[in-house]
């Protein structure tokens, strides 16, 4: 099988909050095509790796590549000591075209309607034309099922489909690699069934996700890899089979306990 | 009819009342034209990255707010005379009224833009951050239209109390409506002119009441 292109690489990431060292030496790769999900308790780190890939937040150490293309590096000073050095602000709007982020909270602009939140940055950030952003716009309504709500305002919805309403936001502007934050978490089990259902789709017409869930059932169904996070670093990662199968005991407990 | 020629006799008290009430809409026009976006220039400097700009906007703040605008009002108008010996002339009054309201004004207008501006939620400013949105397009996209419904409310408050601190610039003897009014008053020895002009504050207050709600009401189409 030919390998595919690597899309999105994390070299040696560390990363500490007030002193708290959240991240320590992660390094992670994923490949076009693939669906990776991140598992682990609460503050094992795993939305902070996600806010350092997205550039929400500055990593301490660490490289961050996409497609080839440094975000940040480390780089010596004259004194010979190492430290991370993110690309110039315009490079690293460039490559923020390369991923969208589903947030768990979903954070839609309440004051823009359906179809305006999901055209308006591809209007005025990507500079497509007004009627083609448009028309994109409508077909992933209409693929999500949200085709009658283009003109309804974000708190007109229910949770799933407001967070459907994001994940066409992000969609709009064609990334590369999608990135969702425990995208169901803010929902009940009928909306995150909703949810889930749009995100395998995304996955068989071979979107390259990585997503941060607690859902294990789904991200054991969804996966090509699933990643186990605990206390900032990767304790084991694998083919779903290789995690659900494993003789590691803390991720035996961990699994154990989802599934009761 | 008894009625008409008592209510004739008070005919030229309300022409004159009128004059004086057509300097205080002036006022209160002028100080909200020049305020609001003073304010919004001092709520910058309230939040901006460099401490000295910050702290003279706070300290700024601070003064406009712990003086009374009466103090204000004399400050700027003799302050020029008493400090540096320039004489301005009677025609300084107008202008010095609209100065010390638009500095005192803008510094209230500033920290109710603060305020709106800080409760908007970290997760609007990150979401337009991933979609790639630049920083000025997102404050004026994203985060402005948001403020402007959240701020309406307390807006609304501070205008109703401008219409009625306009009659503050009778400190310096600007014939507004107030100062008209005392005038009258004193000469003829009679209530009505205070009533007359009570009713007028009353009534342009509950018209700008009205228009605030309405545009709230515009600004409600989504929660």
């Amino acid at each position: 099988m030919q390998e595919k292109k690597v899309l999105l690489e994390m070299n040696h990431v560390k990363k500490s909050f007030d002193g708290v060292e959240v991240l320590k030496d992660i390094s992670i790769q994923v490949r076009e095509g693939e669906v990776v999900s991140i598992i682990g308790p609460s503050g094992s780190g795993k939305s902070t790796l996600l806010r350092l890939a997205t550039l929400l937040d500055k990593m301490d150490a660490g490289e961050l590549i996409y497609l080839g293309k440094k975000a940040a590096e480390m780089k010596e000073d004259k004194k010979g000591e190492k430290h991370c050095v993110y690309a110039h602000k315009s490079r690293l709007r460039q490559m923020k075209r390369y991923f969208g982020l589903v947030f768990q909270s979903f954070h839609l602009f309440p004051h823009f309607t359906v179809m305006k939140n999901i055209t308006d940055a591809p209007i005025h950030v990507a500079k497509v034309p007004a009627e083609e952003a448009r028309e994109r716009a409508m077909k992933l309504l209409e693929q999500l099922g949200l085709e009658d709500k283009a003109d309804a305002y974000p708190q007109q919805l229910s949770g799933g489909q407001q967070q459907r309403v994001s994940i066409a936001r992000a969609l709009a502007l064609q990334p590369k690699i999608l990135f969702f934050d425990e995208p169901t978490s803010a929902l009940d089990p009928e909306l995150t069934a909703e949810v889930l259902k749009v995100i395998k789709e995304l996955a068989r017409e071979h979107m390259t996700m990585i997503i941060v869930t607690h859902e294990m059932q789904f991200a054991r169904e969804v996966s090509d890899r699933i990643v186990f996070m605990e206390q900032g670093v990767i304790v084991q990662e694998g083919t779903p089979e290789e995690i659900f199968e494993t003789s590691n005991p803390r991720l035996k407990e961990f699994i154990g306990k989802l599934n009761l | 009819m008894d009625f008409a020629a008592e209510l004739s006799k008070y005919i030229p008290m309300f022409a004159q009342l009128s004059e004086g009430f057509v300097v205080t809409v002036e006022i209160f026009a002028l100080t909200l034209l020049f305020s609001m976006p003073l304010g919004m220039l001092v709520a910058f400097g309230r939040m901006s990255k460099i401490r000295l700009i910050r702290t003279l906007a706070k300290v700024y703040i601070s003064v406009m707010r712990g003086t009374p605008l009466m103090l204000q009002i004399l400050v700027v108008y003799f302050g020029p005379f008493y400090m540096f010996r320039i004489s301005m002339g009677t025609g300084y009054r107008f202008p010095a009224v609209i100065i010390a309201f638009v500095i005192n004004y803008a510094a209230y207008f500033a920290e109710i833009y603060r305020a709106g501006i800080e409760s908007m939620p970290i997760g609007q400013y990150e979401a337009a951050d991933v979609l790639g949105y630049s920083k000025a397009q997102t404050f004026f996209k994203i985060i402005l239209p948001q403020v402007i419904k959240r701020v309406l409310p307390p807006v609304t408050n501070e205008t109703i109390t401008l219409v009625k601190d306009t009659s503050l610039a009778f400190t310096i003897a600007i014939a507004e409506m107030f100062t008209t009014a005392k005038q009258i008053a004193a000469a003829s020895t009679s209530m009505v002119p205070l009533i007359g002009a009570g009713v007028f504050y009353y009534v342009f207050n509950l018209l700008v009441a009205m228009l605030m709600e309405r545009i709230e009401k515009k600004l409600s189409y989504y929660r």
